[in-house]
């Protein structure tokens, strides 16, 4: 049902991180941009559907002098009706850049606090929500930034506390003139997840306890919660009410990578046995319950998968990235 | 990066290293009333072991290495492996250890990519300290030193969550990113590719805690399981049978850092047609690696070029060569390629104010009465871990 398309390379292989591919897709143009992280640099490049590369850049946190940079643990584009900004997180900074990676707008400094030096202190998990950024931290706490219609005058606006573990991950769905709708999820190093409705304060809605198994990526759906844990379990909850609906044994490994096609339910887990899954995601109408097929599985051969995404909104394309691989491996549907 | 890495890694490391040189060891094993003065014996064998496994876990150093830390660069860890390898009677030139840490990083490489659960990285761990027990048995007080360290092992890492581990894992794996040097044993086992990339298998028992994949349950809003179906995951997998054992001594279940070199692998000392062919071919590569062409166990004959080297001191010091020959081991120095140079750091006098301090800090762990005026450079962060083994 998916064909291998021709690979992107990469200047440098991919880290053995969580989500580590970020795709943008612009709809006006049939340009898609990825975003993956070696390890104290990350490269952004943008390419034509052919998988030809035309322009890249390398990022990286520069902290002084003689002082090597530090590890980054994500880059990810968050995609606002009126702007797009890329954000970079890493160990001792959140960078803000414009979509293209040209120009840094924002840069947020990471504060130790009173954490002990046993704790390495980091950012991950980068979502964008009406006109906010979240991104999470070490601690489990979630600095949420205004960003204005253009220009560099990003605000830290609030500083969300639910989870008492390092965040791993947050996603949002853009909630369509509902109020009081579930439209944030973050999730935690421990499994926790926390159900958020986003806006001038945030609120916590639900708590989903975890299992002591690391949820490593989230993703939300018409008010379905679908998370992927470290023993390889996807798992769909109710976001309004929490309540487990599905349990897929989905992998033999952690999961490392999920995403949503919005426009067909389509969902994406992608795993460090090698595997890749395509779900289809379905509401039953009458029942309200969540229901699932699987779709598609594909095995990328001696590949410790680390990012995974989807390459258009239908779901007809997607990209894997894996540890050690220097090269965005695409698929798409035939 | 999780500040609680160096610990396995140097453990892990050094138990690699260990292997390799009991192996090679043995393997040139001459019985000791035969033995000609400049012979390895099996009484060398035993003091060579004993000499490097106490310096490794020399208690105040043990200490310095559990502190909460970032991991020291490639070149600065390399360098404490030097030393420690001639920690003892025995000498090794800079071809023979270059070929040593690179049979020991890639072994230690494959075993946290096969991990099955980031947490059993600790189970590799304790593979290797079961091991060195085994190495030093008759030898009590090195034997409670390792006891200790297993000890603080299970203290600091026993309560660590799942998430902590998959940052150690994952800052495990940074270290080892894009290292792919090719070894033969791993090529032969057909775990590792031609391309330096290993086997990642699809088969097999899945983790502790894991569910064999294939099966989605439906549940209803009181929690009550109603549907149950099946899809094909394209694996071919089976439940895991237990736990290994995380106590001082037991069952570990997984075999991922045990001796690999033990008897039933007899120590190779002829070039093979296959070695040859995938000699030729790392040749095609894009961007060769000059060093894997010299296949492992053909060039790695521990014992095969020893001679005597007078040392400077009392003792005269066993030359190790890791080559079938003198001049194999010339020709690998002089091919190894510039991004693989480790280039050992000296230590040297300097005059550092900051790094003074936390040197005499560290010194004065070690109760070394040291001359005032000469005092030790630290080029990176490393050189604190060398200049404590300096001592030792």
């Amino acid at each position: 049902m998916y064909r291998r398309e021709r690979s992107i390379l990469l200047r440098g292989s991919a880290a053995a991180l969580s989500n580590n591919l970020s795709v943008l897709q612009l709809p006006d143009r049939d340009l898609r941009h990825f975003g993956v992280v070696h390890g104290p640099s990350a490269q952004i490049l943008s390419s034509a559907p052919e998988g030809v590369p035309l322009a890249q850049r390398q990022l990286q946190v520069k902290v002084g002098v003689g002082v090597s940079p530090p590890l980054i643990t994500q880059v990810h584009w968050c995609v606002f009706p009126f702007r797009v900004l890329l954000v970079l997180t890493s160990h001792q900074r959140i960078q803000m850049y414009e979509s293209d990676g040209s120009l840094m707008v924002y840069w947020h400094a990471l504060d130790s606090g009173d954490s002990s030096s046993a704790q390495a202190m980091f950012a991950r998990g980068i979502a964008a929500s009406v006109h906010f950024i979240c991104v999470g931290t070490w601690s489990g706490r979630i600095l949420v930034f205004d960003i204005p219609a253009k220009g560099p005058n990003i605000v830290l606006s609030e500083e969300l506390a639910g989870h008492q573990t390092p965040i791993t991950d947050i996603a949002t769905e853009r909630a369509q003139g509902q109020d009081g709708v579930a439209d944030m999820v973050t999730a935690d190093d421990s499994g926790v997840l926390c159900v958020w409705r986003s806006g001038t304060t945030f609120t916590l809605l639900t708590r989903i306890p975890g299992f002591g198994v690391p949820c490593p990526s989230v993703q939300l759906w018409q008010g379905i919660v679908a998370a992927g844990y470290g023993n390889g379990q996807v798992r769909l909850y109710d976001a309004t009410t929490g309540t487990l609906h599905v349990q897929i044994s989905a992998h033999a490994r952690t999961i490392c990578a999920l995403d949503l096609a919005p426009e067909v339910g389509k969902l994406l887990s992608a795993a460090e046995d090698t595997f890749v899954h395509i779900w289809k995601l379905n509401r039953n109408p009458e029942s309200g319950s969540i229901e699932v097929e699987h779709y598609h599985g594909e095995c990328i051969s001696d590949t410790q998968l680390c990012g995974a995404r989807f390459c258009d909104p239908s779901g007809s394309s997607f990209a894997v990235t894996g540890y050690d691989l220097a090269e965005i491996l695409r698929f798409s549907s035939v | 990066m999780s500040v609680r890495t160096l610990p396995l890694l140097f453990l892990n490391l050094g138990g690699e290293m260990l292997y390799v040189l009991d192996q090679r060891l043995r393997a040139q094993n001459i019985p000791g009333d035969k033995a000609r003065k400049d012979e390895w014996t099996e009484v060398d064998r035993k003091r060579v072991l004993n000499d490097i496994i106490s310096t490794m876990f020399n208690r105040k150093f043990m200490e310095e290495l559990f502190k909460p830390q970032d991991l020291y660069s490639k070149k600065a860890l390399r360098t404490v492996y030097d030393r420690l390898a001639h920690a003892s009677i025995m000498r090794l030139n800079q071809a023979s250890m270059d070929k040593l840490y690179d049979l020991m990083t890639m072994a230690f490489k494959y075993q946290v990519l096969l991990c099955p659960r980031p947490k059993d990285v600790l189970l590799v761990t304790f593979n290797h300290l079961d091991s060195i027990k085994g190495f030093i048995q008759d030898s009590p007080t090195i034997l409670h030193q390792v006891d200790e360290t297993s000890r603080q092992l299970t203290e600091i890492y026993g309560n660590l969550s799942a998430g902590e581990f998959q940052m150690i894992r994952q800052t495990l794996l940074t270290f080892f990113q894009d290292l792919h040097i090719r070894v033969s044993t791993f090529l032969k086992d057909k775990v590792q590719n031609s391309n330096g990339r290993f086997v990642l298998p699809v088969s097999g028992p899945v983790p502790w805690g894991t569910e064999v994949p294939g099966v989605i349950r439906l549940f209803n809003d009181k929690g009550e399981e109603v549907k149950k179906t099946e899809f094909k995951h394209g694996g071919n997998y089976v439940a895991a049978q237990k736990e290994g054992s995380f106590e001082l001594y037991g069952d570990r279940v997984l075999k991922l850092g045990t001796n690999m070199y033990s008897v039933n692998r007899p120590v190779e000392t002829h070039m093979s047609t296959t070695s040859k062919n995938l000699a030729s071919r790392t040749q095609e590569n894009i961007a060769p690696n000059p060093l894997a062409k010299e296949e492992l166990n053909f060039l790695a004959r521990l014992m095969g070029g020893m001679e005597i080297k007078k040392m400077s001191g009392p003792e005269p010091g066993f030359r190790l060569n890791l080559f079938t020959t003198d001049e194999e081991e010339e020709h690998a120095a002089l091919s190894r390629p510039e991004e693989l140079s480790y280039e050992v750091i000296n230590i040297q006098a300097t005059q550092d104010q900051q790094r003074n301090e936390e040197l005499a800090r560290i010194m004065g762990e070690f109760e070394i009465t040291e001359q005032p005026e000469i005092t030790e450079q630290s080029t990176s962060k490393g050189d604190d871990l060398l200049a404590m083994m300096d001592r030792l």
